[in-house]
C-alpha cells in the first residue's frame, strides 16, 4: 500500500550550513505525526518544504504517488497555521476563515455556509464578526486553524501552533486539536520543540537532531525504547550509565554487574545503559534487595507536589543518579539527606543506547 | 457535521483525479509571481528614466561642449577659471555651515522643550514649529525684505549691515529648514531610553551630569544627521538667496543663471555637478550614522517619562516662546503686507494684492495648474511609493532586483531638486528621447515632483508595510489566493492611514517647491511658486507674498484635509486596528 506522503531523501542546505541530510519520512492516511527537536534541527525548514515555501536541494516529495517536490504551495492544496496565526486584521473571523475559499470559484453563498460551518466545527459560532483583535489568543488560534481547514486540505500543517498562548489555553487546545483532527481525519503534520505536545497528541512522533532523524515511532515507543542517548536525554529524563557488555545477559558498569540484555551491541562492546528516575526503585536500607540492587546515599530532594525527586549518590555504579521516591515515603519516616537507602534497577526498565 | 466528514482523505484516487487541477493552479501560481517579477521590473524602469537616467545625463553634459563634442574636464577647468563661480561655491559652503549650525542648535533647544520637559503648551508650539513646511522657501525671505529691507520695519536694527547677502540668506534658510531639523531631533529625543535615566539617578549624578552623560549622547546622531540635513537643503536651496541674496552669489543661483539667463548648459551642468556632491556625501555618512544609531537602540528600551522641574521648564518655554515668536512674525510678516493696500504707506486692508491676473507671472492660472500639479503628485505619488514598497518588501522571489528597486527609490534622497531639473531638460529634451512629447506639459511637472520626492515616501510606506506580518504572504498562497487580491483586501486597508499620509507629503511639497520644476515650466504650465519667483524678480513684492500666502494657506488645507481623511479611516476602522 501506498504511503499518503513520502520523504525520500530529502536535503537542503543553506550556504555551508547542512540544515537537512536525508530525511525519509512516510505519513500514512489519517495521521498525526509531530516533527519534534531542539530549535536549529531542522524540523521548521522540513515542514516549510512540505508547505511548498522552501524547496528541498535533492530529494522527492511523492503524494499519493505523484511527485509534488516542484508544485508551488497553492497546487498542493495543503492547510497551514502558522506560529504568529497571520489572521488578517481588518477582516472579521467569518471574512478570515472565508478568504481561502474564493479562489475555488464557489458561490457567495456557499462561502457564506461553509464559513458558519468551520465557525461551528471550531465553536466560535458566537464571534463571526468579531475582529482578530477582539479575540483571545486562544481564539485567534482556532480561527486560524479553521481558515486553514475550511477549503479541505489534504493535509495540514501546524508549526508551532500553540507555542504563543499561556500554558493552560495550551494544553485545553492539545486535547481539541486532536479531536478535531481525529473527526476530520485530516493527515496532520505539526512541528514543536515541546516533548509534552507531541507525545500528548501525535500517532507518531519523528524526533529531529542535526538535520537527520533521529528516532520516529509511536510516543510510547519513543519515551520506552529511545534508541540513542539523544533521544533518551530529550524525551523525559534519563540516568546514563556507561557499561561494558559481558557474556550472558549480563553487562558491566564500573566495579558492578548488572542483569540487563545488550541488544544488539556485541560482547565487549561499550554502551550506555539509560533508566528513567521514575523507574528506579528506592526502598529502605536493607529492605528487600533483590536483582540488580545497590547501596546509595541520598543527596538532596526536591518536592514537585505530585512526586518527590530524589538525587543519590551510587558508590558501586559510581555515579550520582535521580530517582522518584515513592509516594507514600512519607507515611512512615520522610528520608533526608545523608540517609542510606538501597536502589534497584529493574531489568525490563533497562534501555541499551547507542552513540 | 458539515462537508468535511463526507470527505475522506484517506482516498489516494482523489488525489490522482486533482492532477489536472493541480497542474491549472500551478498555472496560477507562476503567474503571480512572473507578475510581481515583472511590476517590479517595471518599477526599477520607471526610476531609471525619471531618476538614474536625467542625472546621468546631466553628470555627461559636464564633460561635453555646446556641440556635443566630448572634451574632458575642460568645462571643470573653465569653472575654476572663473572666480565669481568658485566664490559662489565658497559662499555655498559656508553659508550652509553657519545655517546648519544655527538652526540645529535652536531646533535642539525646542526638541529638547518638546520631549524632555515638562512646559506647558507643547502641542501649540510643535505646531507653531512646522508651520514654515508649508511655505515656500520664498516665502521668509520676502518676510525678510519686508522687516529688514531697504523700507523695512525694522531696518533701523541692522545699522549699516544689509539684509541682502550673508544675513539674509543665513536668517531665510534658518525659518524654513527648523521644521526639518525639529523633526528629526524629536524623533531621536522621543527615543531616550528612561532606564538609563533612571539608573544615573540612582547612581546620585547631577542634572548637568546626566544631560551629559545620557541626553548629549542619545541625542548625538539626531544631531549630525539634522545638520547634514539642514546643510544640504540650504546648499541646494534657491528661494532664499533669489530674494534676499543681492550680490551674494552662491552655486544654486549660479546654476539658474547659466542655465535660464545665459543658456549654458554646459556649466550648468558643471555646476550642477558640483552642487551633488555635498548631497551625495551627506546622504552616505546619514545612512551610516542611521545605522549605527539603530544598532544602539535597544530593543527593551523604556519610554522616559520628564518629570517636572519649574525652573527648567520655565526656561525652556521662554525660549521656545521666543523662537515661536520669530516663526509668527515671519510668516505673518508676508501675509500681513500682502493684505494692506500699499506697503508701508497705507496699511487699509485690500485684496488688491491677489489681484493676479494684472500682474507678472501667469496670474490665476499659475495658482490652478499649482493645484493640479499637487492633487496629481499627490495621487501618483502614494500609489507609485505604495506599489514601490511593497515590491521591495512583499514578494518572496527575485531578491536581486528587489533590492535595485530599493536603491533607486533611495537615490533621490542625495538628488538635490536643482540637479533633478537640470538634468530632466538634457534628458528629456534630447531630440532622441521618444518621451520628448512630455517635455513642456503638465505630465513632466508631475513626473519630476513625484520623482523629486520620492524618497521619503518611499520609505514611510515600507515602514508601514514592514509591520505587517510576512506569514500574510504565505497564508495567501497556501490557500491559493492571488497576490493582488491580498494586497487590495488587507495590504491597503491595513496601510490607508500611512497612504493618505503620504499623499498629504506630496501634494504639500508640490504646491511649495520651487528647485526642480523651475527648468521645466512651460508658458501654459507656470506655477504658483515660481509666480512668487517672477514677480518678486518683477519688483512685485507684495503681489508675491499674496501668492506665497495663498500657497501656504491651499497646502494647510491640503494637508488639513488629508490627515482629516486619514483620521476618519483610523475612527471607521478603530474595530479591527484595537487603539
Amino acid at each position: 500500500m501506498t504511503s499518503f506522503l513520502s520523504l525520500r531523501g530529502i536535503g537542503k542546505s543553506f550556504g555551508n550550513t547542512r540544515v537537512l541530510d536525508g530525511i525519509d519520512l512516510d505519513v500514512e492516511p489519517g495521521e498525526f505525526v509531530c516533527l519534534l527537536g531542539p530549535s536549529g534541527c531542522g524540523k521548521t525548514t522540513l515542514l516549510r518544504i512540505v508547505c511548498g515555501i522552501e524547496h528541498a536541494d535533492h530529494g522527492q516529495m511523492l503524494l499519493g504517488g505523484q511527485d509534488i517536490a516542484g508544485l508551488p504551495p497553492a497546487a498542493r492544496g495543503f492547510g497551514v497555521v502558522f506560529q504568529s496565526y497571520a489572521l488578517f486584521p481588518n477582516l472579521t473571523a467569518a471574512q478570515n476563515i472565508a478568504y481561502g475559499l474564493q479562489p475555488t470559484g464557489a458561490l457567495a453563498r456557499e462561502i457564506a455556509k461553509r464559513s458558519r460551518e468551520m465557525l461551528d466545527l471550531v465553536g466560535l459560532a458566537a464571534h463571526a464578526d468579531k475582529y482578530p483583535v477582539q479575540l483571545s489568543g486562544g481564539q485567534q488560534q482556532r480561527v486560524a486553524l479553521a481558515r486553514a481547514l475550511a477549503p479541505n486540505p489534504r493535509l495540514l500543517l501546524l508549526d508551532e501552533p500553540l507555542s504563543a498562548l499561556d500554558a493552560q489555553v495550551r494544553t485545553s487546545l492539545r486535547s481539541e486539536i486532536r479531536a478535531l483532527q481525529k473527526r476530520l481525519g485530516v493527515v496532520t503534520i505539526m512541528v514543536t520543540h515541546d516533548q509534552e505536545e507531541a507525545l500528548s497528541m501525535a500517532d507518531r512522533v519523528v524526533l529531529m537532531h542535526n538535520g537527520r532523524i533521529e528516532q520516529a515511532g509511536t510516543p510510547d515507543e519513543l519515551y520506552y525504547r529511545p534508541r540513542t542517548r539523544f533521544v533518551a536525554s530529550f524525551v523525559g529524563r534519563m540516568n546514563m550509565l556507561p557499561a561494558t557488555v559481558l557474556p550472558e545477559g549480563r553487562m558491566r558498569v564500573r566495579d558492578s554487574e548488572l542483569v540487563c540484555q545488550p541488544g544488539e551491541v556485541g560482547v565487549g562492546a561499550q554502551a550506555t545503559i539509560g533508566i528513567r528516575p521514575e523507574h528506579v526503585v528506592v526502598r529502605r536500607f536493607g529492605d528487600d534487595v533483590g536483582i540488580n540492587s545497590f547501596a546509595a546515599r541520598l543527596l538532596d530532594t526536591e518536592f514537585f507536589g505530585n512526586r518527590t525527586a530524589a538525587r543519590l549518590a551510587c558508590e558501586p555504579l559510581g555515579i550520582e543518579i535521580e530517582a522518584d521516591l515513592p509516594v507514600d515515603h512519607r507515611d512512615v519516616e520522610p528520608l533526608v539527606p545523608s540517609s542510606m537507602v538501597h536502589i534497584q534497577l529493574p531489568q525490563h526498565a533497562l534501555s541499551v543506547l547507542a552513540r | 457535521m458539515s462537508a468535511i466528514a463526507d470527505v475522506d482523505p484517506t482516498t489516494v484516487s482523489t488525489i490522482l483525479d486533482q492532477k489536472t487541477d493541480l497542474l491549472r493552479q500551478r498555472g496560477a501560481f507562476d503567474r503571480d509571481r512572473w507578475l510581481t517579477g515583472a511590476a517590479a521590473l517595471l518599477a526599477v524602469a520607471v526610476l531609471v528614466v525619471t531618476v538614474a537616467l536625467p542625472v546621468g545625463a546631466l553628470v555627461g553634459q559636464s564633460f561635453f561642449d555646446r556641440a556635443g563634442a566630448f572634451v574632458g574636464l575642460a568645462n571643470f577647468a573653465r569653472y575654476i577659471d572663473n572666480p565669481a563661480l568658485v566664490r559662489s561655491a565658497f559662499n555655498s559652503v559656508w553659508l550652509a555651515v553657519v545655517s546648519a549650525a544655527l538652526c540645529t542648535g535652536i531646533a535642539y533647544v525646542y526638541a529638547y522643550g518638546l520631549t524632555l520637559s515638562c512646559m506647558r503648551g507643547k502641542g501649540l508650539l510643535r505646531a507653531i514649529a512646522l508651520m514654515p513646511l508649508l511655505a515656500p522657501s520664498l516665502l521668509p525671505a520676502i518676510s525678510l525684505v519686508y522687516l529688514f529691507g531697504n523700507q523695512g520695519v525694522f531696518k533701523g536694527w541692522l545699522g549699516d549691515v544689509s539684509i541682502y547677502g550673508p544675513l539674509g540668506i543665513v536668517l531665510g534658510s534658518v525659518f524654513w529648514t527648523l521644521p526639518h531639523a525639529l523633526l528629526i531631533l524629536t524623533t531621536a529625543m522621543a527615543t531616550s531610553d528612561g532606564r538609563l535615566y533612571e539608573a544615573a539617578q540612582t547612581l546620585g549624578a547631577s542634572r548637568w551630569r546626566i544631560f551629559r552623560t545620557v541626553t548629549l549622547p542619545a541625542s548625538r546622531y539626531g544631531l549630525i544627521v539634522a545638520g547634514m540635513v539642514v546643510f544640504v537643503l540650504v546648499i541646494t536651496d534657491f528661494g532664499v538667496p533669489k530674494v534676499v541674496g543681492g550680490q551674494t552669489g552662491v552655486l544654486a543661483t549660479d546654476i539658474y543663471k547659466q542655465v535660464v539667463g545665459q543658456q549654458n548648459f554646459q556649466m550648468g551642468a558643471v555646476v550642477g555637478f558640483v552642487l551633488l556632491i555635498p548631497a551625495v556625501l551627506s546622504f552616505l555618512v546619514e545612512r551610516r550614522v542611521r545605522r549605527r544609531q539603530a544598532a544602539a537602540l535597544s530593543a527593551r528600551a523604556t519610554l522616559y517619562v520628564p518629570e517636572p522641574m519649574p525652573v527648567r521648564d520655565r526656561a525652556l518655554l521662554a525660549a521656545c516662546l521666543l523662537i515661536a515668536f520669530c516663526i509668527v512674525v515671519m510668516i505673518g510678516m508676508a501675509v500681513f503686507a500682502s493684505l494692506a493696500t500699499y506697503w508701508p504707506y497705507k496699511l487699509a486692508p485690500s485684496l488688491k494684492n491677489y489681484d493676479f491676473g494684472n500682474m507678472d507671472g501667469g496670474g490665476w492660472g499659475s495658482y490652478f495648474n499649482s493645484l493640479w500639479l499637487a492633487v496629481g503628485a499627490a495621487v501618483v505619488g502614494a500609489i507609485a511609493t505604495f506599489v514601490s514598497a511593497y515590491l521591495v518588501e512583499k514578494p518572496r522571489h527575485f531578491g536581486l532586483l528587489r533590492e535595485v528597486l530599493n536603491l533607486l527609490a533611495n537615490l533621490p534622497l542625495a538628488v538635490p531638486g536643482l540637479v533633478l531639473g537640470v538634468g530632466y531638460i538634457f534628458f528629456f529634451n534630447a531630440p532622441s528621447n521618444p518621451l520628448r512629447g512630455l517635455y513642456g506639459g503638465m505630465a513632466i511637472l508631475v513626473i519630476c515632483t513625484v520623482a523629486h520626492f520620492f524618497s521619503v515616501a518611499h520609505l514611510t510606506s515600507l515602514t508601514a508595510l514592514r509591520q505587517l506580518d510576512r506569514e500574510y504572504e504565505l497564508v495567501s498562497e497556501s490557500m491559493g489566493v492571488p497576490f493582488w487580491r491580498t494586497l487590495w483586501r488587507v495590504h491597503l486597508p491595513v496601510a490607508m492611514p500611512t497612504v493618505l499620509d503620504v499623499a498629504g507629503y506630496f501634494f504639500v511639497n508640490a504646491m511649495t517647491t520651487v528647485s526642480a520644476v523651475v527648468f521645466l515650466y512651460a508658458p501654459q504650465t507656470t506655477l504658483a511658486a515660481i509666480a512668487v519667483l517672477n514677480m518678486d524678480d518683477a519688483g512685485d513684492v507684495a503681489p508675491a507674498a499674496a501668492m506665497a500666502s495663498l500657497i501656504m494657506l491651499t497646502a494647510a488645507l491640503g494637508r488639513g484635509l488629508f490627515a482629516m481623511a486619514g483620521r476618519s479611516v483610523l475612527a471607521r476602522t478603530q474595530g479591527w486596528r484595537g487603539r
